[in-house]
């Protein structure tokens, strides 16, 4: 019967990384902003070399 | 372009109507030359994708900073506020921007790399409605930096608070408290379901292991995810009042007590997962609730009004000093949109001076040299000079915020219900315990702890904050931001509502005009237009304004006499505009503010300006008048009482040229009464009034970045469903009762388990996340459909979240 409580103690120490992960997470502002990410993730990074070249009346 | 064909043009940057179509740019038009200088800019930097991301992102740019704004960021002793970090290579600021409010302002700002080679990086808190650059000290300096802000629309907002404050560290502590529980809650439920459904003969011993496990497990949260509520019961109970949080920490000590003494006894299992259960879904809800709106401030006073540092005069040369510094004696430049800030002598130039939001009165006030000009007004006019002839700290405005207020501390309906369900649960307590000592006394111990650990008065904490919570976020989606769920209470239980006129009533900066006499003809209308352009009299361009956009030209005979009107020829025409006597010549008594129209030394008629009112006053009126009494308190003449009493009915009364101390003895004298006041204005004449009242309402428009200390903050656009909110908030009281007596249905349920003796813990695990999760969905849900009832939006707000700052 040893088995289960291997099982407990990985089934624990599992859920303590959860939470170490949780606690981390708080820790480093990943929950204060909650507009910014999701947006930032889309906009591209433009080509460097035709910054200088843009017509006005491109829409 | 379709929009071209149209006569109405709405400018290509911000979105504002057109005034003219003078301005353009290829096929696009804008409304000013500010607007048109921001697109150049990021069309030459290849930041175009900032226009399509949104359609109008930009703010409207109505007041431009003049060229030395931020010289006082030269001044390291003012720069440090704003640096968070200084190394050899590079330098790292922060800044407050209110304009944040979409995508595109996130893509724009977090590019300014591209448009300085100064800037490093730079990243947007949204939420906070920050900004923070890293960039290279050596490239650009901080005063560079924020003209670079201001060159692309988005001026950081500065003002003295940022010199003393410090900024408050977010608690984060309740969070980390949830996750903890949480944790603990889910792993000891797992560990008691074995016992639950039976352990057989050989595998006994594993009972050992994890009543064990659950110990340890469930100490975390007796110790450290339950501290909040051990803190409010202390509280409460050193002001001798028994709030809900003690009968809550009376079970949790009673439910841990217990459990303990049973594992360790080794005669059960102990009801840890009820335990850690209810801390769980009670740190939930309380988080839901006091999850303010973090980019709201309610504290505010005069100094976030007030510019960080002013413009000196020193001889020939102007210098920027911090305000602080400022003494009696010297003199300060103020610019065109800039505040006054100390009480002073007009020594050069004329104040045009806008001083709707200290005193209520709409129309801009002129000033001459040698008069005296007090703080708070705002300079509409060009540039003028003032000697400063009293400090900053003993001015009027600033004496209005050092008065203290009587502060009477009232307690949440919730706290005294859960006084009178305290004493009835020790009473059946009490009646359980003389039962068994009568029949079996070594049951009473196990019968009077079940007791106090199922009649636990969690279900109303948790039916009560949720409730709020969702109703707190529904109302922030809906435009009235409210400071904390005792507004909601406050905002049900009103009876009397005050309003306040300028600004809060009517749109400060527009006026209605209105023409009585002789019909003017064209050529008149035109001369008029050119004529008052001539002036800078607020008047005489509000009329300019009024007739459209003319180019100026010289006008043979033109005289302005001051305070008196303005005369010229035109086209071989003589006209005059200005007062009565000016005019005609003769006097008469002028009750309104009136422009006389003069043509050929003939009298045509005059121009009468009116306030100009928000939006759907008359429906706000009716609706509040049905359930409220009305008052009007205003600081401006009574020139508009007519127009106000039609609106607010026969009932209402209607007071003017009030001082911010009338309008706080108005709203104490009502509370004296009985009532309950919500006072609903936006100026710093209303700061005292707004503190004194019930509810304090302050009303933000769009582009105003201050309000005054209040309890709740509500978009301008959105002050016709005040009453609205109103019955919104009654709803979510009448919610709270309706859940509680569920609740006390459940705990019908369990007394009778308990007062017979016989609570299993399986009995206890079954009811308590039964009735939490159950009353969870019925006051989130009829929260939720009452919003809708009422046509309020309940998802997550559209992407251009107007919320004022």
């Amino acid at each position: 019967m040893s088995a289960i409580i291997l099982l407990l103690i990985a089934s624990l120490s599992v859920a303590v990384v959860f939470l170490g992960a949780f606690i981390w997470s708080v820790k480093h502002h990943q929950f204060d902003d909650g507009f910014s990410p999701p947006r930032r993730i889309l906009f591209d990074d433009p080509p460097v070399e035709n910054i200088p070249d843009q017509s006005i009346n491109k829409k | 372009m379709a929009t071209t064909t149209s006569i109405k043009l709405n400018c290509y940057h911000c979105g504002d109507p057109c005034p003219s179509t003078s301005i353009t740019l290829g096929e696009k038009t804008f409304c000013c030359e500010g607007c048109r200088t921001v697109f150049q800019l990021l069309d030459h930097s290849g930041l175009c994708e900032y226009y399509q991301l949104n359609d109008k992102p930009g703010t409207p740019r109505n007041d431009v900073g003049y060229k030395d704004k931020f010289a006082f960021l030269e001044d390291e002793k003012i720069a440090a506020r704003f640096i968070t970090f200084r190394g050899d290579q590079e330098t790292h600021a922060c800044f407050y921007l209110p304009q944040i409010h979409c995508s595109s302002c996130l893509f724009l700002l977090e590019n300014l790399h591209r448009l300085h080679p100064g800037v490093i990086t730079s990243r947007v808190n949204f939420e906070a409605k920050e900004v923070s650059i890293v960039f290279n000290q050596g490239k650009i300096s901080m005063r560079q930096l924020a003209d670079l802000l201001s060159s692309t629309g988005y001026e950081p907002y500065i003002s003295l608070r940022d010199l003393g404050h410090e900024r408050p560290a977010v608690d984060r502590g309740n969070i980390y408290r949830l996750g903890v529980a949480g944790f603990c809650f889910a792993n000891i439920m797992l560990l008691s379901f074995p016992e639950y459904l039976g352990l057989e003969g050989s595998e006994i011993y594993l009972r050992g292991w994890f009543r064990t496990l659950n110990v340890l497990l469930s100490l975390p949260v007796f110790f450290y995810s339950a501290q909040p509520f051990y803190r409010a019961a202390w509280k409460g109970l050193r002001q001798r009042f028994l709030n809900i949080d003690a009968p809550i920490v009376l079970a949790i000590f009673v439910t841990f007590g217990r459990s303990l003494y049973e594992v360790l006894s080794g005669t059960g299992s102990g009801y840890f997962d009820s335990m850690t259960g209810i801390v769980f879904f009670m740190l939930a809800g309380r988080i839901l609730q006091d999850r303010t709106h973090r980019r709201l401030s309610f504290e505010r006073d005069y100094t976030s009004y007030f510019p960080i540092a002013v413009t000196v005069s020193q001889g020939d040369k102007e210098v920027s000093r911090a305000l602080p510094d400022v003494r009696c004696g010297d003199t300060l430049v103020i610019h065109h949109g800039e505040l006054v800030p100390a009480d002073g002598i007009i020594t050069k130039g004329q104040g045009f001076i806008d001083y709707s939001f200290v005193t209520g009165e709409s129309l801009p006030v002129t000033k001459y040299m040698g008069e005296l000009v007090y703080a708070g007004g705002r300079q509409t006019g060009a540039a003028m000079e003032v000697l400063v002839v009293k400090e900053v700290a003993q001015s009027y405005l600033t004496s209005l915020w050092n008065r203290q207020e009587d502060k009477k501390e009232e307690h949440s309906f919730v706290h005294l219900l859960s006084r009178r369900f305290t004493y009835i649960v020790l009473a059946i307590a009490a009646c359980t315990a003389i039962y068994w000592w009568s029949h079996d006394p070594h049951r009473i111990a196990a019968a009077v702890t079940a007791v106090l650990i199922v009649a636990c008065p969690c279900a109303l904490l948790l039916s009560s904050t949720f409730t709020n919570g969702n109703i707190l976020r529904i109302l922030g989606h809906n435009g009235l931001y409210l400071r904390n769920a005792r507004a909601i209470e406050n905002i049900a239980a009103t009876t009397h509502i005050v309003f306040d006129k300028t600004g809060t009533l009517t749109m400060p900066g527009s006026q209605d005009l209105e023409y009585q006499g002789i019909p003017l003809t064209p050529v008149q209308q035109k001369a008029v237009a050119l004529l008052a352009g001539q002036s800078t009299h607020p008047l005489s361009r509000a009329l300019a304004q009024h007739f459209g956009k003319t180019d100026p030209c010289r006008i043979p005979g033109f005289r302005e006499v001051k305070g008196q009107g303005l005369e010229g020829w035109i086209d071989g025409n003589h006209l005059a505009l200005g007062s009565y006597a000016f005019v005609t010549g003769s006097v008469i008594d002028e009750p309104y503010t009136c422009v006389y129209v003069g043509w050929n030394h003939r009298f045509l008629g005059y121009f009468q300006f009116g306030n100009h009112y928000r939006e759907g006053i008359g429906t706000l009126m009716q609706g509040a008048g049905a359930s409220c009494r009305l008052s009007l308190l205003s600081g401006d003449n009574d020139r508009e009482r007519p127009r106000l009493q039609a609106l607010m009915g026969g009932g209402a009364h209607i007071l003017f040229s009030q001082t911010p101390e009338d309008k706080a003895n108005y709203v104490r004298k009502l509370q004296g009464r009985g009532e309950k006041v919500m006072m609903v204005g936006d100026g710093l004449n209303d700061a005292i009034a707004l503190r004194q009242s019930d509810t304090g309402v302050a009303i933000a428009a769009g582009g105003n970045n201050f309000t005054p200390a209040s309890h709740a903050i509500l978009d301008a656009s959105r002050l016709h469903r005040l009453p609205l909110f109103i019955r919104y908030c009654r709803m979510g009281e009448k919610i709270i009762l309706t859940s509680f007596i569920l609740s006390i249905l459940y705990n019908i349920i369990g007394l009778s388990f308990a007062v017979k003796g016989n609570l299993s813990p399986l009995i206890a695990a079954i009811l308590m996340p039964a009735s939490s999760l159950s009353i969870l969905l019925v006051t989130y849900g009829s929260a939720t459909r009452a919003a809708k009832y009422l046509g309020f939006v309940t998802a997550v707000p559209a992407e251009k979240d107007h919320a004022p700052a």
